[in-house]
């Protein structure tokens, strides 16, 4: 019973990271029908970010969080107008190629800045210690991940449904011209839409840098686990990739409690099960 | 036939044109070998890799180049290729290379036959989820038996005894070098006749519009089942001349980043074309051991940036590009 539990709790803690990082993948690919794979990358900047601003400079966490997420969207933007608006609507093995190769300059270039070893956020004495939750305790800065993925649920929900912004982001995809001349400003929904999923993607960087730590890999290690989340809970779709990650977050911390020896294989074959009985997710729209 | 005897006297038919081509385009391969075997003795172990790299790259050719099937885990039936052949080597003592390159190629087509029964499920985005899923699923079996495979060590113990008896894998892998350009060789002549046989024109066809070849009565997944079997042996050929010349295999020959890098390297040579698939490999493995040598975080900068640039100025890669210029000088000419 208190492995159970624990599971549950780590689980909970992993899916939630999973989720700030990969809720911004799922809408670049589901609304903006882009496959992003430099998004892990994002994220990974994000981390270095806080990670800078609170070790060299000595700021406070809550600064960091906020300079990172700015920051990194200051990044994209102009990768955004110079690079991706080139591929929306392209083929996806362009879009993978384009974004692998992007992923690969930011390898290469956090190497370069930062040095190739793992770097940490400091975090502030709240979320240091460890929280009594009745049957455990469980670390202050997963609890705090938890929050923020339940945070940012609940604000995209609200973005999406009760918003006219998607609405003009699917016109937009669907039919840019037509979109257009009904007075849509398409470049500009692209380039807020784009820098939405970027920030979310630092916020989780940064976030879940105790769980995923940061380092120049980063961007092509995770990528996978990120890419494999959104294609389980369906492009586009918030309690789908909610689902997929308390689901595979679930699968991958049994695994590792109960078989370590295993190591992801539990997890990856999973995915397989389900990507094949739900071709397009568990919550996807079938294309 | 016997109605245009001065018409298939004059202009060769397509039959014809397309053996003198084959023709020309082997000479080519084995002048170019020749001459890089002269001019550099020291880095034969370097070329024999890329060989083995070059048979991955043509494998996913056929896959992602000729059928359209999206994979980021091409490496599976690589991998596959060269553990078996090292298994069969290092634990069963079988250790004849031509032995080894056969259940290489056997196992690769086993790999490449099973695994496309799954990635053929997907579409899109699911298609690539599930060819990652199906590497990474490999790559952690293959660390967990560890007792056949050596596990992250690497699988070592491979001693593969002279080719036909005569020729030894000496130190400075001259033998091994002809053995890969022989193997080489056979491939691309077997894949030439494939891609332009029915079977491969029907794959080219299911890229376009798979729809369409349903609606004409052609079974588009086991077609692709097949070309994927296909393209596997191939793979697992590269995969067991890697083995019997370097003598090891390690667990980065079943990795999710070499089948990216093969991706990498089919679209900077160009996709769905035999002599792409093989240009590519040669510019990006010499780059890389050239530029990685000096520091390999610039590598991936350069990699990247080079992707970048290929996929926004030159989408049909280094051959498409070559050709443009060629028909554009040509156009000029007449």
């Amino acid at each position: 019973m208190q492995t159970i539990l624990s599971i549950g709790a780590d689980a909970l803690a992993y899916g939630m990271v999973l989720f700030v990082i990969s809720i911004g993948l799922s809408l670049t690919m589901g609304l903006m029908k882009v496959v992003n794979l430099a998004h892990g990358a994002f994220a990974m900047i994000g981390g270095y970010i806080a990670s800078y601003l609170t070790q060299q400079m000595g700021l406070h966490f809550g600064f960091a969080m906020l300079a990172a997420v700015l920051g990194t969207v200051l990044i994209a933007i102009p990768l955004e107008r110079l690079l991706y608006r080139r591929i929306y609507g392209a083929p996806e093995l362009t879009q993978v190629l384009m974004t692998i190769g992007i992923t690969f300059a930011i390898i290469g270039i956090a190497n370069f800045l930062m040095g190739p070893t793992l770097k940490t956020i400091a975090l502030p004495p709240e979320l240091q210690g460890p929280v009594d939750i009745g049957f455990r305790t469980i670390a202050a800065h997963k609890l705090f991940a938890a929050a923020v993925g339940i945070v940012v649920a609940g604000a995209l929900w609200f973005l999406i449904e009760r918003t006219p912004f998607v609405v003009r982001l699917r016109a937009s995809v669907d039919d840019a011209a037509m979109a257009g001349a009904l007075g849509v400003r398409t470049r500009m929904v692209y380039a807020v839409s784009f820098a939405v999923a970027i920030g979310l993607a630092a916020l989780g960087g940064v976030v879940g840098a105790q769980l995923l730590p940061i380092e120049p890999y980063y961007a092509l290690r995770y990528m996978v686990t990120f890419l494999v989340v959104v294609s389980v809970g369906g492009a586009g779709s918030i309690p789908g990739a909610l689902i997929a990650c308390l689901l595979l977050g679930a699968v991958e911390t049994t695994g590792r409690y109960l078989m370590p020896e295993f190591g992801e294989f539990f997890f990856y074959l999973a995915v397989i099960a389900i990507v094949c009985i739900f071709p397009n997710g568990l919550l996807g729209r079938a294309k | 036939m016997t109605g245009f005897p001065v018409s298939a006297a004059t202009t060769p038919n397509l039959w014809q044109r397309s053996a003198r081509a084959d023709a020309i385009a082997v000479l080519v391969v084995a002048a170019t070998a020749l001459v890089l075997f002269l001019l550099f003795p020291q880095s034969l172990a370097l070329l024999t890799r890329i060989v083995a790299i070059m048979l991955l790259v043509l494998s996913l050719d056929l896959v992602t180049g000729y059928s359209g099937v999206a994979t980021l885990g091409h490496a599976t039936v690589f991998g596959a290729g060269a553990y078996a052949a090292g298994i069969l080597a290092a634990r069963f003592g079988v250790a004849d290379p031509l032995l080894m390159l056969a259940i290489g190629a056997l196992a690769g087509a086993l790999a490449g036959g099973v695994s496309s029964l799954v990635i053929l499920r997907g579409h899109g985005l699911g298609q690539l989820v599930l060819s990652i899923a199906i590497v990474q699923l490999a790559h952690e079996m293959a660390n967990k038996f560890s007792s056949w495979t050596g596990g992250s060590d690497g699988l070592s113990g491979i001693m593969p005894s002279p080719l036909f008896g005569l020729f030894r894998f000496d130190l400075w892998g001259r033998t091994g070098y002809w053995l890969a350009v022989a193997l080489l060789i056979i491939v691309f002549l077997v894949l030439r006749a494939v891609v332009r046989s029915p079977f491969g024109m029907l794959c080219r066809g299911i890229k376009q519009d798979p729809v369409r070849v349903r609606a004409m009565g052609a079974p588009v997944y086991f077609t692709l089942v097949k070309m994927y079997a296909i393209a596997g042996a191939v793979a697992g050929l590269g995969g067991a001349l890697s083995a019997i010349s370097t003598k090891v295999v390690g667990l980065d020959s079943l990795s999710f980043s070499l089948s990216a890098e093969a991706l990498v390297m089919l679209v900077l040579g160009g996709t769905g074309k035999i002599f792409g698939a093989m240009l590519g490999t040669i510019v990006f493995v010499w780059f890389e051991d050239i530029v990685s040598a000096i520091n390999p975080f610039h590598w991936l900068t350069i990699v990247g940036v080079l992707l970048v640039v290929v996929v926004l100025f030159a989408p049909k890669g280094l051959v498409g590009a070559i050709e443009s210029v060629v028909s554009r000088m040509r156009g000029r000419k007449t």
